[in-house]
């Protein structure tokens, strides 16, 4: 039982941390068709803007010693930040260019990011700990989980239903989701489209920030790849999802996480391995049957 | 129209152009003749088959594909497992079959077996992925990348895991890359002119008339698959020899995205784009590097520091795509009139 209990508390939490990127991911795309491959590397930045540059294996650690109601609300706008400079500086000249030609662009960019932090701070991962109050255990119903796990998974709902919130009843999350929909039509009924855009984009890197912060938490390090793996996985989740619904992209995020953890635990020794093989072997399978994704947004499918 | 000349003469002029293209690189670097210059040039070689390679499908397809760098993988294992010594196969992969561990081919010749090998796996995936479309392809390409670096990851006694398997002949002179790279250009030419390359690019530009015509999308796309996977894992055969080990992450997604970004910077719809896209990204690259290294002035040296170069590498790319999106060449290729587009169809004049 307490075993069980174990198992669907790593899935749930693996499975936040994937549904925060995908919908980061989602978000974006939702307004400008844009497949945005630097998220990655700004949930990296967003962590590394809390150390002072340097080259030491020990992070000579500066913001992050600021108490947690600062630290948290300065990392997520580092994020959202960082993200609205980017669409600034890069993304406004590519409104109307190909999604492959923005794909690139993006990429482009999170390179430029990832290299400007490997010049300050060097390749290696760095110790920090940050907010390490979190890595206590603690027991529910029998099972000892880590109050990180628990507190991932409660912020990750949080922010869900702000972000519904958010998005069903103040008058921006309207016109972000009626952009969404279609942005020409959306621009016609006089939705400011930079403003949206922008607005998306400040969302999407403070996302990124958290996603940022609960990595930085559980692994206590700082690492210039760490957004890497994440950013990937939320990519297919999106895509699973149905590209441009935000709820599909949560879904397919925490389906995801469970499946992953999932076959961690079932699968033999022999097999453990090449676990990642069978997730990504789902994949291509759900995309054989849902080409569309699970929930389709409605904007996305192809017009004849 | 019976006396227009046929398609296949009015466009070799591109094949021919850019192979003199490549010749006139390969004499750049005989006339320098230092070691490594050579070692670059055969770099750009291999990065000339691959992104041909990528531009067979995703040029004439339109969609992009994460996925042929798999194909790459397979072909740099395939050839590791025919010329390795047996004795070194012995020790290192024991996991592999009996008659696999006795043979040692020449490269040549195994080169062409791992192309072989990468186009059998291509038709398997590509049966299973060309009936999906866009971002969904996509996607679907990048978790086949992602399943075949798993694979050979972990497969310990197949393919060594994670560590290097070392002891695969290197091959030092540029002209075998010379000859891949421009058999490369060839093949590419040869498909898009054939008759599936020419359906599949109809599909790409026109999908509901290209099916309303009778074109089987599924079938063309399969085709440009095989062959593009046939010729990544040539370049994957060749590349193994040019460093004489080979890792899993070698094949993965750093060099997935070199690869893809020198076809979108180059024009993703022009196989001239691809080779062009190589040429400029490489001899970008050369130039940061040797500024990385210090270049002398007068007494003092002056040298960026590190990462510059990366960094200056993307932005040249965000910069000429801003300018250009669809690519440096566009939809155009290189011909001996200037100003002519290679679509027989196409309209519009290149800037």
């Amino acid at each position: 039982m307490t075993a069980i209990l174990q198992t669907v508390f790593d899935a749930l939490s693996l499975g936040s941390l994937y549904a925060l990127g995908a919908l980061g991911i989602a978000l974006i795309f939702g307004v400008m068709r844009l497949v945005n491959f630097a998220h990655g590397d700004v949930i990296a930045f967003s962590i590394f803007a809390l150390l002072w540059p340097s080259t030491d294996v020990v992070a000579a650690v500066v913001a992050g010693n600021l108490p947690w109601f600062l630290l948290i609300p300065f990392v997520l706008a580092m994020g959202a930040g960082l993200s609205v400079l980017a669409e600034i500086v890069v993304f406004r000249r590519f409104r109307n260019a190909s999604p492959a030609t923005m794909m690139i662009a993006s990429f482009a960019l999170g390179f430029v990011i990832r290299y400007f932090l490997l010049m300050l701070f060097s390749s290696r991962p760095k110790s920090i700990s940050l907010l390490p109050a979190l890595s206590q255990p603690v027991e529910v119903l029998g099972a000892r989980i880590p109050l990180l796990q628990l507190i991932t998974i409660l912020t990750t709902i949080a922010i869900l239903f702000g972000l519904t919130a958010f998005l069903k009843r103040s008058r921006f999350g309207l016109e972000m989701r009626a952009a969404a929909e279609n942005f020409t039509m959306a621009r016609v009924l006089g939705v400011r489209a930079n403003r949206v855009i922008m607005g998306a984009f400040a969302l999407s890197g403070a996302l990124a920030a958290a996603i940022a912060l609960i990595l930085g938490s559980q692994t206590g390090t700082a690492d210039i790849q760490m957004g890497t793996n994440v950013m990937l996985m939320a990519f297919i989740a999106t895509v699973i999802g149905g590209l441009g619904s935000l709820p599909g992209a949560v879904i397919a995020g925490f389906l995801l996480g469970a499946a992953s953890v999932a076959m961690q635990v079932s699968l033999s020794i022999d097999a453990r391995p090449f676990r990642d093989a069978f997730v990504y072997g789902a994949v291509i399978l759900v995309l054989i049957f849902r080409p569309q994704g699970l929930l389709a947004g409605r904007g996305t499918k192809e017009r004849v | 129209m019976s006396n227009r000349p046929s398609i296949a003469r009015r466009t070799l002029a591109t094949p021919l152009i850019l192979s003199l293209l490549l010749i006139a690189f390969a004499l750049v670097a005989v006339a320098a003749g230092s070691k490594p210059f050579n070692q670059t040039m055969i770099d750009i070689f291999l990065r000339v088959t691959l992104v041909v390679g990528l531009y067979v499908f995703v040029g004439n397809s339109g969609v992009i594909s994460f996925g042929h760098i798999g194909f790459t993988c397979l072909g740099a294992y395939a050839a590791a497992w025919l010329t390795m010594p047996p004795m070194m196969k012995q020790t290192l992969l024991p996991g592999l079959p009996e008659w696999l561990i006795a043979v040692q081919l020449p490269y040549w010749a195994a080169a062409v077996l791992a192309a072989l090998w990468a186009a059998l796996w291509a038709a398997v995936f590509g049966k299973i992925l060309m009936r999906l479309s866009g971002i969904a392809a996509s996607i679907a390409t990048f978790a086949m990348l992602a399943m075949i670096n798993t694979v050979y990851s972990n497969w310990e006694n197949v393919t060594g895991a994670t560590s290097s398997v070392v002891g695969i002949p290197i091959v030092r002179t540029i002209w075998p890359y010379l000859i891949v790279a421009i058999v490369a250009v060839f093949i590419a030419w040869g498909h898009a002119i054939s008759r599936a390359g020419l359906k599949l690019r109809a599909a790409r530009d026109e999908p509901t008339a290209a099916s309303a015509s009778g074109i089987d999308l599924p079938r063309e796309r399969l085709i440009a698959f095989v062959v593009s996977g046939g010729v990544m894992g040539l370049g994957g055969a060749l590349f193994s020899h040019s460093i004489g080990v080979v890792t899993p992450d070698t094949f993965y997604l750093g060099l997935t995205f070199t690869t893809l970004s020198m076809l979108v910077v180059g024009g993703m719809g022009s196989l001239s784009g691809a080779v062009i896209g190589v040429l400029v990204l490489s001899t970008l690259i050369q130039v940061l590097r040797w500024l990385e290294a210090g270049v002398s002035i007068g007494t003092s040296t002056l040298a960026l520091p590190n990462g510059v170069q990366e960094i200056a590498l993307g932005i040249v790319m965000i910069v000429i795509l801003a300018f250009r999106p669809s690519g440096l060449m566009g939809n155009t290729e290189l011909n001996w009139r200037r100003a002519k587009t290679a679509d027989p169809g196409a309209s519009g004049q290149p800037e």
